[in-house]
């Protein structure tokens, strides 16, 4: 039988380095994907262009318009009058617009309300959120450097300190990057699989291996080892790219990154084979590959989107996406290192998954044409 | 000449409506991502976990927490006793924030003398976590206030098109352009690729049909049904999701028209130079996840870098969610949406004139 199962692996190698489209699904597609979105997708907001519209300059005026071009948060444009601002605004030309009041030298330092108004494009929510966040830091430090200038030392009650761990420098590319590779892998492990055995039912040389002494545990055994071998090239690939390339930290230790990502792998391989002898046909696989697998791994991973942020059923329903667990499992090994209490119970769901798609996969690929 | 065409449309129509299974992928997923996408992309923090450590037991130190407690973002507490328990609280995920209040806080707040508390953040979160930072600062500038003798003057913020920030009502739009998008990518990607594959596209070259007409004839039923789910998403945008509709109608239906139509010429060129369905899924799928990850769905595209933002102009998403944004959001001028309608236009007329002139190639 193990001679059996050998034959079988081989074929299935030599089937795989033979056709360049397999090839490519596992290695050069991560690698350009990783490339384009490790360039692509941030959500740091810096350099958000604002502009700073005072209709009656004066000496306070322009250092308030200094302090918010001194940020590393926007690009300042001074304007002078308010309407070109809010038509830059409709037009998306700038995401935020700081109103001085006309009388601002003469309102400064009374009432309860500061003279100056921010405009916020909430198209971008999420920008919208950071930049009021920044702009009132801002104002507050203007505010302090005022009372220095003036001679008053003003006491603020209660400071707040700020520390951020694993991510000193909130670098959204350190987080982003390693759920990237949790994408990418599932794009890689389920489609690959989905396609190719999907093509082999259209083909008809499924019946050929049918029709042959090979039990249906070595028939899966035997797809499953080559395009497992290809899809943690392709991790090692994309670790390689993160961690020389864009730089992330990888704290954690390589033999933990690999066997974490080889009970992924082993889910969505399995994924990919219980869709393809479900669909038996290419057009049908593909696309219940990508609803089923890479949008899920997409949207509610916790790759950008935060799971405890949604409504109560969608955050039930993404324990079911395996991704999810992956993307727990590598910002915690790349970012902060093995931290077990993060490892363990996330590693026991992936192999969880692994184990119940394997049995699935197994009890629905019959020896028979039906 | 039409009645060719129509025949062909009629054909293409039923190609794919006849199959039970194609007609399944068309119909279910489609609906099934507009609900739990619309509200799984949500960049709002709810719910947010915060470990409290404080080594003071004074007065002013629970009024702080009682303030944090009040707040709807920061709906658990998770109070530790010890340092240790704080880094375990922030390492193992349980709290994505954590605040540390200092033994001698209370008795720095009485004497005026300024005090401060550690605010500990999560990293591997680290968007959400700084969101999350902004709130916890505000909640306590909001404290200062209330402590300070003469109160430091707020700075007022005002959100336009989007005054609460809802994530629905950005997430709804754009899901018009990236469902329709894999939707029509799809038929179109495959329709040729399937036709090659069985033999049957030979046949269709030798009919009368010329090759312009062939194009139209596949782009015409995948328009039909793009502009049909793109009618079901519009629906249930006022419907259901209650997003504000603020641009006109009919500049929507011509954006989302043209955004179909270069859709469809993509779909057409990846099928006509792949050999077999699983090119053209391949093909589909390299066009497919670069123009979502690079059309600001996700993350701005303001925020790449500058030789990536110039990339983007090609990318007939990016285009389309300046327009789903602003006719949704902010009743977007005439002017401005044949701004970003045009680019749109010439990538369509480039590769619909490009699938066409495949075809004919493809054959000798």
């Amino acid at each position: 039988m193990i001679r059996r199962l050998l034959a079988l692996i081989r074929k299935e190698m030599l089937q795989v380095v033979r056709d360049p489209a397999s090839i490519v699904i596992a290695l050069v597609l991560p690698v350009v994907l990783l490339l384009l979105f490790g360039y692509g997708v941030s959500l740091d907001a810096r350099h958000v262009t604002l502009a700073v519209v005072v209709p009656q300059p004066s000496s306070r005026t322009s250092s308030l318009t200094a302090a918010f071009a001194n940020s590393p948060y926007f690009d300042v444009t001074q304007l002078r009058d308010r309407q070109s601002a809010e038509d830059g605004l409709v037009s998306g030309r700038w995401r935020g617009a700081v109103l001085v009041a006309d009388d601002f030298d003469a309102q400064v330092g009374k009432g309860a309300e500061a003279p100056i108004q921010v405009l916020l494009d909430g198209t971008d929510a999420n920008t919208a959120r950071l930049v009021r966040f920044y702009a009132e830091g801002v104002w507050g430090k203007w505010l302090e450097q005022e009372a220095l200038d003036a001679g008053q030392h003003l006491v603020v009650p209660v400071n707040a300190e700020m520390r951020v761990w694993f991510n000193p420098a909130l670098e959204s590319r350190n987080f982003l990057v390693p759920g990237l590779i949790a994408i990418n892998m599932t794009l890689v492990g389920t489609i690959l699989t989905a396609l190719v055995v999907a093509r082999e039912w259209e083909r008809g040389t499924m019946e050929a291996m049918i029709a042959t002494p090979v039990g249906r545990f070595e028939l899966l055994a035997g797809k499953l080892v080559p395009y497992f071998l290809l899809g943690m090239g392709g991790m090692a690939l994309s670790v390689m790219i993160a961690s020389w390339l864009f730089h992330v930290p990888l704290r954690g230790s390589l033999w933990v990154l690999a066997l974490i990502s080889a009970l992924f792998l082993a889910g969505a391989l399995n994924m990919g084979l219980l869709i393809s002898t479900i669909a038996k046909n290419q057009f049908v696989a593909g696309q219940v590959a990508i609803v089923s697998a890479f949008l899920p791994a997409f949207m509610l991973s916790g790759f950008v989107f935060e799971p405890s942020s949604m409504p109560g059923w969608i955050e039930a329903l993404s324990h079911v996406v395996a991704a999810r667990y992956f993307v727990t499992c590598l910002q915690t090994i790349f970012m902060a290192g093995d931290v077990w209490s993060v490892l363990l119970p996330n590693g026991a769901a992936l192999a969880l998954i692994a184990a119940i798609l394997a049995g699935l996969t197994l009890r629905r690929t019959r020896k028979s044409l039906e | 000449m039409w009645g060719r065409i129509r025949a062909l449309v009629i054909k293409e129509i039923l190609a794919v409506w006849r199959d039970r299974k194609s007609r399944f992928v068309l119909i279910v997923p489609p609906l099934i991502q507009l609900a739990v996408f619309s509200y799984a992309a949500t960049y709002d923090v709810t719910d947010v976990t915060v470990a409290l450590f404080s080594q003071d037991q004074g007065l002013a130190a629970r009024e702080l927490v009682a303030r944090i407690q009040g707040s709807p973002t920061f709906a658990k507490l998770q109070v530790v006793d010890s340092e240790q328990a704080l880094v375990d609280a922030i390492d193992s995920r349980s709290a994505m924030a954590a605040l540390r209040i200092p033994a001698d806080f209370s008795r720095r707040v009485e004497a005026g003398s300024g005090a401060s508390v550690q605010v500990i953040l999560d990293g591997r979160r680290s968007n959400t976590a700084q969101i999350a930072a902004g709130y916890l600062t505000s909640i306590i500038l909001d404290h200062n206030a209330s402590l300070a003798r003469a109160p430091l003057p707020v700075l007022v913020t005002r959100v336009w098109f989007n005054p609460n920030l809802e994530s629905l009502w950005v997430v709804v739009p754009a899901l018009v352009g990236l469902l329709t998008q894999v939707v029509a990518l799809v038929v179109t990607g495959l329709s040729v690729a399937r036709e090659r594959e069985l033999g049957t596209f030979e046949q269709l070259l030798v009919t009368p049909l010329r090759p312009w007409e062939i194009v139209l004839g596949k782009t015409l039923p995948a328009l039909l049904i793009g502009l049909g789910e793109g009618s079901i998403i519009v629906a249930a945008s006022q419907l259901w999701f209650r997003v504000p509709l603020t641009g006109s109608v009919a500049l929507l239906y011509l954006s989302l028209a043209v955004f179909l139509l270069c859709i469809i010429g993509v779909g057409l060129f990846i099928s006509a130079l792949s050999a077999t369905q699983q090119q053209a899924i391949m093909g589909a799928f390299l066009f497919l996840v670069p123009a979502v990850i690079l059309s600001g769905f996700a993350t701005p595209v303001q925020n790449m870098p500058d030789w990536l933002q110039t990339a983007t102009l090609v990318n007939p998403m990016r285009h389309f969610l300046v327009l789903l944004w602003g006719l949704f959001l902010k009743d977007l001028p005439a002017a401005l949406v044949w701004h970003s309608l045009w680019p749109m236009a010439v990538v369509a007329a480039v590769t619909l004139t490009g699938a066409a002139w495949l075809f004919r190639r493809r054959m000798y």
